[in-house]
């Protein structure tokens, strides 16, 4: 039965969604909306592909259309990176990791997330999120850098890149 | 050993090299601490990640979760089966602008037809009023009370046998059930009532009633539902035959 194969990848797509939409009350609701939505299109997953894979691609998804219906995604990547040479407000500690996170673009974010927590390859991400390996790459590094400057509170170092 | 580009340091701190590649990147860290800095920052966030998040994994589901269903009413969405019934049929699709009043209203009718199927369909010794031996009554009788001409598809193609029919109530008046078994003993019911509202468009839709399906759609007056304790596709294909011997 579809929905009992669906059900069992229930707890990581929590694990993502926490991560990625921050409040646990939203991220249930991301989840939630991923289920229906994954349940009403169950013909269109290949079977003997990867589930799990499918539904983080279903995940995205509704996850772009929440942030669109929100307005919190940057349409132009370089409006983000803009934004990345502002001064941040106060350095981070470790355990503010999830925090930190919030202050990634949401692009970023998921590209992050996908390889650091669940640990997909570069060409699996290329496929969920439907950009090519290339920007995956870049999306994670421009993410990866923006995280350890935020957690180092050493955001400003973007600052003297761009000046140099 | 080419060079060390920013992809491959990403790749080696998330173990996405080849054992090649992987000891080559080793040696050329060795030299460069400012790209293993790196590197080992961003294996720290791998671990930090994962030992943040991976507790969620624990939780119990929620029960909301668990009881999750399939959207309905939004058909653009079941592209596959919309690309066969929009070729097959050419019908109006309803679109994601449809408003909610429309679709609650629309969703009642396979709600009704999924329930009617859950009561009759098991039923061993009265699952129809009237038997498929006195069709022309039952179709007659039927027609009048619901004060339209029904057609009862003939699935014999199909692998189904009309075992008749029976008078329900609808969503506003009365509603007709047909019911239908293979040689396996497995039932499909149509089920036929009148349009509560004034929707314009006709529209093939589907739905999945716990563990019925119901394919359904309004023509003119009349709403239709078929259902069945079965997969989507195996439905799916006698739908289009009820659609096609309904409108010919």
């Amino acid at each position: 039965m579809e929905s009992a194969e669906i059900v069992a990848h229930i707890p990581r797509l929590r694990r993502y969604a926490r991560a990625l939409a921050g409040d646990s009350h939203r991220a249930d609701d991301l989840v939630q909306d991923t289920l229906e939505r994954a349940m009403a299109k169950f013909h269109l997953w290949r079977r003997g592909s990867d589930l799990r894979a499918w539904l983080f691609t279903v995940m995205h998804n509704v996850f772009i259309n929440q942030l669109k219906a929100r307005r919190e995604l940057a349409l132009d990547e370089a409006v983000e990176d803009a934004l990345q040479s502002a001064p941040l407000s106060d350095p981070l500690e470790l355990r503010d990791l999830d925090a930190a996170l919030r202050q990634l673009p949401a692009e970023q974010r998921e590209v992050l997330l996908l390889v650091g927590l669940e640990q997909l390859s570069y060409a699996e991400v290329s496929k969920v999120l439907s950009i090519p390996v290339g920007t995956v790459m870049s999306r994670l590094s421009r993410g990866r850098e923006r995280l350890r400057a935020v957690i180092s509170g050493a955001a400003t170092v973007t600052n003297l890149k761009a000046v140099k | 050993m080419s060079n060390l580009t920013e992809a491959d340091l990403h790749a080696y701190a998330d173990g996405q090299l080849d054992d090649v590649r992987r000891v080559q990147v080793e040696a050329r860290l060795a030299h460069d601490l400012t790209a293993a800095e790196r590197v080992r920052a961003w294996r720290e966030q791998n671990e930090a990640l994962r030992a943040l998040y991976n507790p969620v994994l624990n939780e119990p589901v929620p029960q909301r979760l668990l009881a999750a269903r399939p959207l309905r009413g939004r058909w653009p969405h079941y592209a596959l089966a919309a690309g066969i019934m929009g070729l097959s049929f050419g019908l109006g699709w309803m679109s994601h602008s449809y408003r909610t009043d429309r679709f609650v209203e629309a969703a009642a009718l396979p709600r009704r037809a999924a329930v009617a199927y859950a009561v009759y369909a098991p039923e061993v010794r009265h699952p129809v009023e009237v038997g498929a031996d006195q069709q022309d009554h039952l179709v007659k009788w039927l027609s009048k009370r619901l004060g339209n001409d029904l057609k009862v598809p003939v699935l014999t193609q199909q692998g189904f046998e009309l075992v008749g029919g029976r008078l329900l109530p609808g969503g506003k008046g009365p509603g007709a059930q047909f019911m239908y078994q293979d040689a396996r003993g497995q039932r499909i019911t149509l089920y036929v009532s009148l349009r509560d509202a004034e929707p314009r468009d006709t529209a093939f839709r589907f739905s999945q009633e716990d563990k019925v399906a119901v394919f359904y759609w309004i023509d003119g007056k009349l709403g239709y539902a078929l259902s069945g304790e079965m997969d989507r596709a195996s439905l799916l294909a006698v739908a289009t035959v009820v659609y096609r011997q309904l409108n010919p």
